[in-house]
């Protein structure tokens, strides 16, 4: 907290940069006026240039088309329904697969042998295809909640678990040393110095997860069910109707993004502490 | 100093041998023959090539690492594991990122169950003593070098050590700030009544520094020489340095260390 002080105190000595930069107030919105200038541009390309090359609604949808099916699958389809099932699930299994990734991830890191005996396996686990395990999970379990969440858990959990082991093998020996030499209990070092000195790669590891998550969800849904974003791409493609199968990609790529950015959040929160290459050196006095 | 001071610190006959790295290899043996004293408020210099065991010593002084043979003591118990009356210190500052200042200097304190206030206020005591108060709310990358182990020494003081163990302190620090830290660490030092053991490649930082300096050579590290220092002003190295007696004893460790015959580093 007084570290945000002092550095917004150090900004705000600063001059504001969009006065001092050559060609005024203007250019500090330059990039984002752009990117949604991109934005509009392929937007009216993806409206117009299809029908003028004569490509049929079934192939490529327009924008306007997006919009309508949007709204008839608001109505008609339950789509708020499907959204939150996907949503909430992704959440789900994403901090389900991440507690067991850390979890598993700092077991290992502590127990070195054991690391050693199961790296061969958790090396072949974190290649194979999980989502490929789906029609599995669906045979095992049924066509409910679990396939798709057992999918998620595991396509999140393995990047966790390999940047958390990563951090504990690039420990700082010093570090562990300095807190033995206080007579600091086991426990205490791994709270005090183990766990916040992971906290870079576990928040890394996170971040991928998130992203992962929806993809695991999809594909749990793809394969079998009647609820979320992903059986509704499978129903749309049964019914050649191309608009909802680009709308419910649609929706499932901001459910990413929304999961990303909280991680995001979270992140600059507990790593307030890491420097970034954007803020000003500290001011040093000798 | 004076040398009927009772000892603090005692090596009697110390080795520590490493197995070797290869199966069947011979042992690698880091130190042997280790004996020598320091007496209480005493402030002794190691000085040796690089690769003559001085870590090991220090670890083993710490209580992180026993030796093989012979016994290392302090206030005549052996030291069999960490305790709490050694403070040591490392060329690297070790300071925790994620800490500020105020909280790494209080991380030594958290091992002991001491009430928060009370950490807070030693804490805050060590940074007074090292003149580092007004940067007790930053953060480690927000100081510059010479600050980050001004804090690592107020950590290091906060346990309120009977002895510190300073391995080449100032090594990683540029020219100048070197010579202000030498000064104020020799000045908290002097003032705390400290005993403290500093090892260090630094031949004129030996001499500058400390009351005595055990010279140690490699393969394996053993002690060649004692020098009695005897200037006066420990607190000011700075001074000392000009005096000729200083300037014989650095000549005289130089021709001891065998520097100019050296062809590796």
């Amino acid at each position: 907290m007084s570290h945000e002080a002092t550095s917004s105190t150090t900004r705000g000595d600063r001059p504001p940069r969009a006065l001092t930069a050559r060609g005024g107030w203007w250019r500090g919105a330059a990039v984002p006026a752009t990117s949604l200038t991109v934005l509009v541009v392929v937007l009216l390309a993806w409206q117009y240039l299809p029908p003028m090359f004569a490509v049929p609604k079934y192939i490529i949808p327009r924008v306007s088309d997006l919009w309508f099916e949007g709204i008839r699958m608001w109505q008609q389809e339950n789509l708020l329904g499907h959204f939150i099932s996907t949503a909430s699930m992704s959440i789900l299994g994403f901090v389900l697969g991440g507690l067991l990734g850390a979890i598993a991830g700092y077991t290992l890191g502590l127990l070195p042998t054991w690391e050693k005996v199961l790296s061969p396996y958790i090396l072949a686990l974190q290649i194979a295809p999980k989502v490929a395990f789906a029609p599995l999970f669906i045979l095992w379990f049924g066509y409910n909640a679990w396939p798709k969440l057992i999918v998620t858990i595991l396509v999140v959990f393995f990047p966790i678990l390999v940047n958390v082991l990563q951090a504990m093998r690039v420990m700082d020996r010093d570090l562990i040393n300095l807190a033995r030499a206080y007579n600091m209990s086991r426990t205490k070092i791994f709270l005090k110095v183990m766990l916040p000195f992971s906290m870079p790669n576990l928040m890394a590891g996170l971040r991928i997860g998130a992203t992962l998550a929806v993809i695991g969800i999809t594909v749990g849904e793809l394969v079998g069910g009647e609820i979320g974003l992903g059986y509704l791409i499978s129903f749309g493609q049964g019914q050649a109707n191309t608009a909802m199968v680009f709308d419910a990609i649609g929706l499932l790529t901001l459910i990413g993004i929304a999961m990303y950015w909280a991680v995001a959040y979270i992140e600059a929160r507990v790593l307030h502490y890491v420097p970034r290459a954007i803020d000003p050196p500290p001011p040093s006095q000798p | 100093m004076s040398p009927n001071s009772p000892n603090v610190l005692h090596l009697q006959d110390v080795a520590r041998r490493f197995p070797g790295r290869a199966a069947g290899a011979p042992p690698f043996t880091a130190v042997r023959n280790l004996s020598f004293a320091v007496g209480a408020g005493e402030f002794v210099s190691i000085v040796g090539p690089s690769g003559c065991g001085k870590s090991t010593l220090l670890n083993m002084i710490a209580g992180l690492d026993r030796p093989s043979e012979g016994t290392v003591s302090l206030h005549g118990i052996e030291v069999s594991g960490p305790n709490a009356s050694v403070g040591f210190m490392l060329q690297k500052d070790l300071l925790l990122p994620w800490r500020t200042v105020l909280h790494n200097v209080e991380f030594g304190l958290e091992a002991r169950n001491l009430p928060a206030a009370e950490r807070r206020e030693r804490a805050m005591r060590e940074l007074s003593r090292c003149r580092m108060t007004e940067f007790a709310d930053r953060y480690p990358y927000q100081i510059s070098g010479g600050q980050r182990q001004r804090a690592a020494l107020a950590r290091t003081l906060a346990i309120d050590p009977d002895v510190v163990l300073l391995d080449e302190p100032f090594s990683a620090l540029d020219a100048q700030t070197k010579l202000v830290l030498q000064k104020s660490f020799a000045g908290t030092i002097a003032m705390a009544g400290l005993t403290t053991l500093l090892i260090t490649h630094d031949l004129s930082e030996a001499v500058a520094m400390s009351d005595r300096i055990l010279v140690m050579s490699d393969g394996p590290g053993r002690i060649v020489e004692e020098i009695e220092v005897g200037l006066p002003n420990r607190d000011n190295p700075l001074e000392r340095l000009g005096t000729p007696r200083a300037t014989e004893i650095v000549k005289h460790l130089f021709h001891a260390l065998h520097i100019d015959n050296r062809l590796d580093a």
